[in-house]
């Protein structure tokens, strides 16, 4: 069983606070078995460190379970790590090999603060979403559910663009920090369903300049985000916010 | 200023705006890049052919709009490009200590645009020079002064480093082309599963097929000196 376990050197980001500059800084973490998670990984070296009196490695995660968008981290160059559709959670230390040297870091962009370590602050996509991310609808009894005719192509369009947990892995990513993959399938899943329709331009229009004013940078059309992202989240999505935006203006 | 107005000036400043605009000037320039490559083909025909296509083409009076309107054009992108870049560099301050490339988006094509636009521009600048701004030299046709631009052309192309030059101009632009064009679908909001493939590898030879035939009248260009 022993003979399986990894001995790793890991160069992690390490800075205090967001006032503070940070570092690299390399650890050696031995003990890793291969049916570890990455971020149980983290939690070894942390242990390991709260032994010896220091301060622990600061990361975000909730769930564990890929679905909550909270966990974060550039491992090795890439958001999430190597594996494609896969959060860091649920990534898996067989990914890796015996000896191997890992840098993490965190997801890096002007409107993600770093506010420890490797946890940033990604408030801003809330700031989005508070901008146009919603429907306005009369409370009351619920209707019936076939009340509102929707196409089965349109539903599941709508459902696969509600698939993004907003882990910010797109803007990660993006050589330009770009935040169009996340706003755009927070545009998507409202405008293909006829109850986001009512508020299809002044959602697409306030999406988007709020994701201007909150400092992403512009999409250069790199697909970087589509590559990255844990959820599949598809680029057709940012060619409809697109066309929403121009729809809103022209229209 | 009416709202309908500004509302439609705001859409110059937003990212997606700008992104369409980007991809509007770009498919322009790249229309106009497709008409001067047909053009130059007449001077395989001979040089009389040659210099009367660019004499009636210059000494027609709309030539002036249209020089004013490609200018204008190309300015906007080359402005917004810079725009676009220094945005982008402000929306990441802190670079990554380690960042690589996923494979399966970026291209080597797609993260060199600002390059490979800064080497058209420097060699759009030496072309303006040499072949516009260039020296004028006369010939007579059919009674009338017309400039030689043929031998303006083959003089100009006699020295292979110059000709070479053109070369990796043209090469340095089908970069620039492969992503830029099939960008332009995708900025304007089209993307289908079926169809999209197919601008990207539309895309693609255009960019290749356009700076081909530019770069092969270059060694043409040189060929006919050395002979």
């Amino acid at each position: 069983m022993n003979d399986k376990l990894m001995t790793l050197n890991l160069k992690i980001w390490r800075q205090k606070s967001a006032k503070h500059k940070g570092r690299m800084q390399d650890y050696k973490l031995s003990g890793v078995s291969p049916d570890m998670s990455f971020l149980e990984m983290v939690d070894l070296l942390n242990e390991q460190l709260v032994r010896q009196g220091d301060d622990p490695v600061a990361f975000d995660h909730d769930c564990r379970e890929g679905i909550c968008g909270m966990c974060s981290m550039m491992i090795n160059g890439e958001a999430h790590g190597p594996s494609a559709l896969t959060t860091t959670c649920q990534l898996h230390m067989r990914h890796f090999h015996d000896g191997d040297s890992i840098v993490i870091e965190p997801f890096r962009a002007k409107a993600f603060p770093v506010i420890k370590d490797l946890m940033v602050d990604r408030s801003a996509f809330d700031k989005v979403i508070q901008a146009g991310g919603f429907v306005s609808v009369n409370t009351g009894n619920p209707q019936d559910a076939n009340n509102i005719p929707i196409s089965k192509e349109n539903a599941d369009l709508a459902m696969d663009a509600a698939a993004c947990i907003g882990c910010g892995a797109c803007v990660a990513s993006c050589p330009n920090a770009s935040a169009m993959l996340f706003v755009s399938a927070k545009i998507s899943q409202l405008a293909l369903l006829p109850q986001g329709q009512v508020e299809a331009k002044a959602r697409a229009e306030s999406m988007v300049q709020k994701m201007d004013e909150v400092g992403f940078g512009n999409c250069s059309n790199h697909a970087e985000c589509e590559a990255s992202c844990p959820k599949g989240i598809d680029l057709s999505n940012i060619a409809r916010m697109n066309r929403e935006y121009f729809k809103a203006k022209f229209s | 200023m009416s709202t309908v107005n500004k509302s439609i000036m705001a859409y110059f400043t937003t990212s997606v705006g700008k992104k369409q605009i980007m991809a509007l000037t770009g498919l322009a320039l790249s229309g106009f890049l497709l008409t001067h490559l047909l053009g130059n083909f007449l001077i395989l025909v001979g040089a009389d052919a040659f210099n009367m296509y660019a004499h009636t083409l210059t000494s027609n009076k709309l030539i002036y709009v249209a020089e004013a309107g490609l200018a204008l054009i190309f300015l906007t992108h080359l402005g917004l490009a810079f725009n676009l870049t220094v945005e982008n560099k402000k929306a990441r301050p802190q670079s990554y200590y380690t960042k690589v490339r996923t494979g399966r988006g970026a291209t080597l094509a797609s993260v060199s645009m600002i390059y490979t636009g800064l080497v058209i521009l420097g060699f759009l600048v030496s072309h303006l020079m040499h072949f516009k701004f260039g020296p004028v030299y006369y010939v007579e046709m059919n009674g009338t002064q017309v400039r030689d631009i043929y031998r303006v052309v083959i003089d100009y192309f006699a020295d292979p480093l110059q000709a070479g030059w053109y070369v990796l101009a043209m090469i340095t632009m089908a970069f620039h082309l492969g992503h830029g064009f099939q960008s332009t679908f995708q900025s304007f909001g089209f993307n289908h599963n079926k169809y999209s493939p197919l601008i990207k590898k539309l895309g693609i030879t255009y960019a290749i097929l356009v700076s081909a035939g530019f770069a092969g009248l270059s060694v043409w260009g040189y060929l006919q000196s050395s002979n």
